[in-house]
C-alpha cells in the first residue's frame, strides 16, 4: 500500500498535480432545480469516446474497399470474439451521442449558457455539432450495405443541388461523379482520420473554454440567488460533480451494453452500384428532418428547385443558429421572450419533421 | 466510312428492287383487305430486306400501272395462289441449298420435306386445305425471321400462333381431337418459364411436337422428347420397373403422371398414397408399389420438416443478431438433396430415394445443431451482459452511497 | 467523549467498508468491460474474410479426372482435378436457374442436373438451357493446399 501511494506521489509530482487538483478542487458547480441537464454535456463526451474506443477497435479488422468492406463487418459480428458487442455499441454510441449532444445544445440554448463572455463556447459546439453529424453521414456508409449506399447516393445528390459550389462539392465528396469505392475511401479518410483530428481540437478548445469560464448559471436562477444569497448552493467539481457524473456514464454504458444484446445493428445486404434503389430509402434519424423537408417542398421556387431552396434555407438556419449568442444581447440576468420562442420553434420542428418523416414512410 | 462502304456493297439488290417502279404496292396499298398490302408491313418483311419483291412469288410486271399488264399471265403473274400451292412455291427457294446459301447459309432446307411427314402436310395432300400452310404460321407479306419477337413463331409467340386454329373448338370439330392445349399449356409451369422468367429455352409447343414436322409424339417416344431436357428422370424411369408397365399397359411414360400440355410443378402430395397422389391411381393398398410410394412420400415430407426446422431455428438466430450464414449456405446444399431426392422418385425405388434423403438429412442436422449453437451463444451473451449489468449496477449503489454519505458529511461540517 | 470516539470508529469502518465496495465494483466493472475487449484484440483462428480467397482442401481430397464442392463466400465452388492433370475452379451456380453443377467424370464435363445444361473445362455453356459461362475461379497451390481466389479480370 505504502508503494503504490508513493508511485501515485511520483507522477502527481511529475504531471502538474498540484496545479491541476487544486484547479479542479476550486471549480464548482452551481446546484438549483436545473442542475440535471449539466450532464448532458459530459454523457455526450463520455458518448464520443466509447466511439474513439469502439471505432480504434474496429479499425483492426474493418477493410476500407468495395470488394471487402461487407464482408470484413459480417466478420467482425461473426468471426471475431465479441466483435459483434464493438460493432453494434459503436453504432448505438453514435445515436445516443447524437441524441445526447442535440438535447445538450437545446438545453444550453434554453438556460442561456450562450451569453457573454460563452460565445466562442457556443460556436465550438455548433462547429462540433456539423463534425458529429458528419461523422454519422460518413461512418454510415463505411459497411457498404444496400441503404447506405443509397443513403449516401441521395444525401450528396442533395449537397449537388447547392447553388454554384453544389456540383463541386458533391464530385468532391464522392470522390468522382458517383458513390463508387473512391467514396467508400474518402469517407473513410474522412471518418477516421480528418475528423477526428479536427474534432479532438475543437473538443479541447471547447472543454478549455467551459473550464476557464466555469458552468453558466441560467438568468432566472441568477436573479433568484442575487435576491437570496442564503439559497445559493454548490458542489464541488471534484469528486462530487464528477461522481453524479460517473454514475449517469455507467448508466449509459450498461443501456448500450443491452442495446447491443437485444437490439443488435443489422448487417443489411451487400450494395450493389448496379441494382436499381429499393423502395422507401431514408437517411438516419437525424437528416430526417432535412430529408422530409425538402419532400414536401415544390418541384421548383422560382428559378431555383426547391432542393435547392430548401439546402440553402437550412445554411441560413444553421448559421443564424450559429450566431445566436449575438442576437440574444439583454443585460447579464434577463432574458428576452421571443429567444425562448425561437429555440423552441427550432426544436418543435426538427422533432415534427422528424416525427412526420417516420410517420409518411410506414 | 467502312461501315457504310460495307453498307452500300450490301445495297445492290435492295437499291434495285426499291428504286424500280412498284405498281403492285402502289396499287394495292390503297385496296382494303384481303387485297390491300401496306409499305409498311412489306417493308418490316424479310423477304424486301434481302432484295426480293412482289414478283418474286406473285410473278407479272410491277412497271406496267395497267392492271391487265401488270397482272397478266404472260407477264408470268401467277394469279391468286390456292392454299394447296402455298408449300410448293416457298419450297422452290426454301428447300434448294444453292439458292438459299446466297442469303443465309446456314438456314435449314428441309422444311418442305418435314412439311410433307406432318399432320398438316399429309391433309393437306388429300385435299384439306383448312390446314395449316406455311403462311398461317410465318405470315404473309410481313414475314419476320424467326429471331425477331415481332414474329409469330418467335418462341413467346408460338404458342398463340397455335392457338389460332388448335383452341378454336368450332373450327377443329372436323378433326375430333381436343382444342384445351393452350389452355392447359398456359397453366403450365413451361409456359410461366417462358412467358414470366423470359427463358427462351422453355418448351413451347414446337420444342415437343416439331415446327415444320408437326406430330404429336407418340405414345412410345414422348419419353425421348421430354428427356431431351429432363435428362435424370428419364434415365432413372428407363430402369425402372414402371417402364415394362407402362409399356405392356400402352401408357406414355411421363406424361401419364405429368399430363402433356398442362405440366405443373408436382408437390410432394403426388407421391404417396394420400387423395392428391398419382400412384393410387393405379396401385392398391398391399401391394408393394403403394407400400413403396408411402414410404418414399413419409421419407420425403421427413427431409422437408427437417430442413423447415432448421430454417426456422437458422432465421430465428440471425434475428437475434448471431451470424449464421454459413449454416444458411449449407442448409441450401440440404435442399439441393431434396432436389435430387425429389428427381429419384423416378426410379420408383426406395433406396435411391433415401440415398439422397440420408445425404440430407446429415445436412440438417448439422445445420441445426449451428442454430443451437447460435441460440446457445446469445444465451452466453445475454449472460454476459447480466454480469456487467451487475457489477454495473454495484458502482452505482456505491456510487450513490458516497455521493449521500458525502453530502450528509458536508451538511455535517455546516452545523 | 467515548460514545462519539465509538461512533467515529464505526463511521470509519462503514466508510472503509464502502470505499472497499465502491472500489471493488469499479474494478469488477472494469474487468467485465475489459474482458471482452482483449478476446477481441486476439485474432481469430479464420484469418480471411473467405470471400475473396478461400482453402478450398488439399490435392487429396481431389482425385485425377474428379470435381469437389466446396463453399466460397456465400455460393458453392466446383473444383476440378482433371484428367490431363490441372486443376480448374468455378462458381457452381448453373446459369440457367441457379442448380448446383457438378463434373462429370464420364463426359470429363461440366454438368448440371437439373435441365441437363452442359459446361466445358472453360466454363462455357456448350449445350441445354445455360444462357452464360460459368464465372471462372483462380487456383492457387501452396504445397498441397488448394487455395480458390477471385479472378481479377472479372
Amino acid at each position: 500500500m505504502r508503494k503504490l501511494r508513493s508511485l501515485r506521489h511520483w507522477f502527481y509530482e511529475r504531471l502538474g498535480g498540484e496545479a491541476v487538483f487544486s484547479f479542479l478542487r476550486k471549480k464548482k458547480v452551481p446546484l438549483h432545480r436545473y442542475s440535471a441537464w449539466y450532464f448532458l454535456g459530459g454523457i455526450t463526451l463520455f458518448l464520443f469516446c466509447i466511439q474513439v474506443a469502439t471505432g480504434i477497435l474496429l479499425l483492426l479488422y474493418y477493410r476500407p474497399t468495395p470488394e471487402e468492406a461487407f464482408e470484413s463487418v459480417r466478420y467482425i459480428t461473426a468471426q471475431v470474439p465479441f466483435g459483434w458487442l464493438v460493432r453494434s455499441i459503436h453504432a448505438w454510441a453514435a445515436n445516443l451521442m447524437i441524441l445526447f449532444l442535440l438535447a445538450h445544445m437545446f438545453s444550453v440554448a434554453f438556460l442561456r449558457a450562450y451569453r457573454r463572455p460563452r460565445e466562442l463556447t457556443w460556436l465550438s459546439g455548433v462547429v462540433l455539432l456539423a463534425l458529429v453529424l458528419t461523422f454519422g453521414f460518413s461512418g454510415y456508409l463505411l459497411p457498404w450495405n444496400t441503404l447506405a449506399f443509397f443513403a449516401t447516393t441521395v444525401g450528396t445528390n442533395l449537397i449537388g443541388q447547392i447553388p454554384w459550389v453544389g456540383h463541386w462539392l458533391m464530385v468532391f465528396l464522392r470522390g468522382g461523379q458517383d458513390v463508387t469505392g473512391a467514396t467508400l475511401t474518402r469517407f473513410f479518410a474522412l471518418h477516421v482520420a480528418l475528423l477526428p483530428a479536427l474534432a479532438t481540437g475543437f473538443l479541447l478548445l471547447h472543454l478549455f473554454l467551459v473550464q476557464i469560464f466555469g458552468i453558466s448559471l441560467p438568468p432566472s436562477i441568477e436573479a433568484e440567488w442575487e435576491a437570496q444569497p442564503e439559497r445559493r448552493k454548490e458542489i464541488a467539481f471534484f469528486p462530487d460533480f464528477m461522481a453524479r457524473e460517473l454514475m449517469a456514464w455507467y448508466v449509459a454504458l450498461g443501456l448500450l451494453g443491452t442495446l447491443a444484446a437485444f437490439r443488435p445493428w443489422s448487417l443489411g445486404t451487400k450494395a450493389d452500384p448496379f441494382a436499381p434503389a429499393p423502395a422507401g430509402i431514408r437517411p438516419e434519424w437525424y437528416f430526417m428532418f432535412v430529408f422530409q423537408t425538402l419532400k414536401i417542398l415544390p418541384a421548383y421556387i422560382g428559378p431555383l428547385t426547391g432542393e435547392a431552396v430548401g439546402v440553402m434555407a437550412f445554411g441560413l438556419a444553421a448559421l443564424l443558429w450559429a450566431l445566436l449568442p449575438f442576437f440574444d444581447r439583454q443585460a447579464q440576468g434577463r432574458r428576452a421572450r421571443w429567444m425562448t420562442g425561437v429555440i423552441l420553434f427550432a426544436l418543435g420542428y426538427i422533432s415534427a419533421m422528424t416525427l412526420y418523416g417516420y410517420w409518411a414512410a410506414r | 466510312m467502312w461501315v457504310g462502304l460495307s453498307l452500300w456493297l450490301m445495297v445492290p439488290p435492295v437499291v434495285s428492287a426499291q428504286n424500280a417502279p412498284n405498281s403492285c404496292l402502289d396499287c394495292h396499298q390503297q385496296l382494303d383487305p384481303p387485297l390491300q398490302v401496306t409499305p409498311e408491313s412489306w417493308m418490316g418483311s424479310i423477304h424486301q430486306q434481302k432484295g426480293l419483291s412482289c414478283i418474286s412469288c406473285h410473278g407479272g410486271d410491277p412497271s406496267s400501272t395497267d392492271p391487265a399488264e401488270a397482272m397478266s399471265p404472260a407477264r408470268g403473274f401467277r394469279g391468286h395462289l390456292s392454299r394447296r400451292d402455298i408449300p410448293k412455291l416457298c419450297a422452290d427457294c426454301h428447300s434448294r441449298a444453292e439458292y438459299m446459301r446466297r442469303f443465309n447459309p446456314s438456314l435449314r432446307t428441309d422444311q418442305y420435306a418435314q412439311y410433307l411427314t406432318s399432320t398438316h402436310g399429309k391433309l393437306l395432300e388429300h385435299g384439306d386445305q383448312r390446314v395449316a400452310v406455311c403462311t398461317d404460321c410465318h405470315g404473309v407479306h410481313d414475314i419476320r425471321a424467326p429471331t425477331d419477337p415481332r414474329s409469330p413463331v418467335y418462341p413467346l409467340n408460338v404458342a398463340r400462333t397455335c392457338a389460332r386454329c388448335h383452341a378454336d373448338a368450332a373450327y377443329m370439330k372436323p378433326y375430333h381431337i381436343p382444342t384445351d392445349q393452350f389452355a392447359s399449356y398456359t397453366a403450365s409451369v413451361h409456359y410461366q418459364q417462358l412467358v414470366n422468367a423470359g427463358d427462351l429455352s422453355a418448351p413451347t409447343c414446337v420444342t415437343c411436337h416439331g415446327s415444320h414436322g408437326a406430330v404429336p409424339p407418340g405414345v412410345t417416344s414422348v419419353v425421348n422428347v421430354c428427356s431431351t431436357c429432363h435428362v435424370f428422370q428419364a434415365q432413372l424411369f428407363e430402369r425402372s420397373p414402371h417402364r415394362a408397365a407402362f409399356e405392356q399397359m400402352q401408357l406414355p411414360g411421363c406424361v401419364t403422371c405429368h399430363g402433356n400440355h398442362r405440366i405443373v410443378h408436382p408437390t410432394d402430395t403426388f407421391v404417396g398414397t394420400g387423395s392428391e397422389s398419382v400412384c393410387v391411381r393405379c396401385h392398391a393398398p398391399g401391394d408393394p408399389g403403394y407400400n413403396a410410394a408411402a414410404t418414399i412420400a413419409a421419407h420425403l415430407s421427413q427431409l422437408v420438416t427437417d430442413i423447415d426446422r432448421s430454417a426456422q431455428l437458422l432465421n430465428q438466430a440471425a434475428r437475434s443478431g448471431v451470424e449464421v450464414s454459413e449454416a444458411q449456405l449449407e442448409l441450401g446444399q440440404a435442399r439441393d438433396a431434396l432436389m435430387k431426392a425429389r428427381v429419384a422418385v423416378h426410379s420408383f425405388d426406395v433406396t435411391t430415394v433415401d440415398q439422397n434423403i440420408q445425404a440430407g438429412l446429415e445436412i440438417t442436422r448439422r445445420t441445426y445443431r449451428a442454430g443451437l449453437d447460435a441460440l446457445a451463444e446469445l444465451r452466453y451473451r445475454r449472460r454476459g451482459l447480466a454480469v456487467s449489468l451487475v457489477t454495473i449496477a454495484c458502482v452505482l449503489a456505491g456510487l450513490w452511497l458516497w455521493i449521500r454519505r458525502s453530502h450528509s458529511l458536508s451538511h455535517a461540517k455546516e452545523d | 467523549m467515548e460514545a462519539s470516539r465509538q461512533a467515529g470508529a464505526s463511521k470509519s469502518s462503514r466508510r472503509t467498508f464502502l470505499e472497499l465496495f465502491l472500489g471493488s465494483s469499479i474494478v469488477a466493472s472494469l474487468v467485465s468491460f475489459l474482458y471482452p475487449v482483449i478476446r477481441y484484440l486476439i485474432p481469430p483462428a479464420a484469418a480471411e474474410l473467405g470471400t475473396n480467397t478461400v482453402l478450398a482442401g488439399h490435392v487429396t481430397d481431389v482425385p485425377v479426372n474428379a470435381g469437389k464442392i466446396v463453399p466460397f463466400g456465400q455460393r458453392p465452388a466446383l473444383v476440378i482435378h482433371t484428367a490431363d492433370g490441372r486443376y480448374i475452379a468455378f462458381i457452381a451456380v448453373c446459369t440457367h436457374l441457379g442448380c448446383t453443377v457438378q463434373y462429370r467424370s464420364d463426359l470429363q464435363q461440366i454438368w448440371c442436373p437439373c435441365h441437363n445444361g452442359i459446361y466445358d473445362l472453360t466454363g462455357r455453356n456448350v449445350s441445354g438451357p445455360p444462357p452464360r459461362p460459368l464465372t471462372p475461379l483462380e487456383v492457387h497451390l501452396r504445397g498441397d493446399a488448394i487455395y480458390l481466389a477471385r479472378s481479377s479480370s472479372t
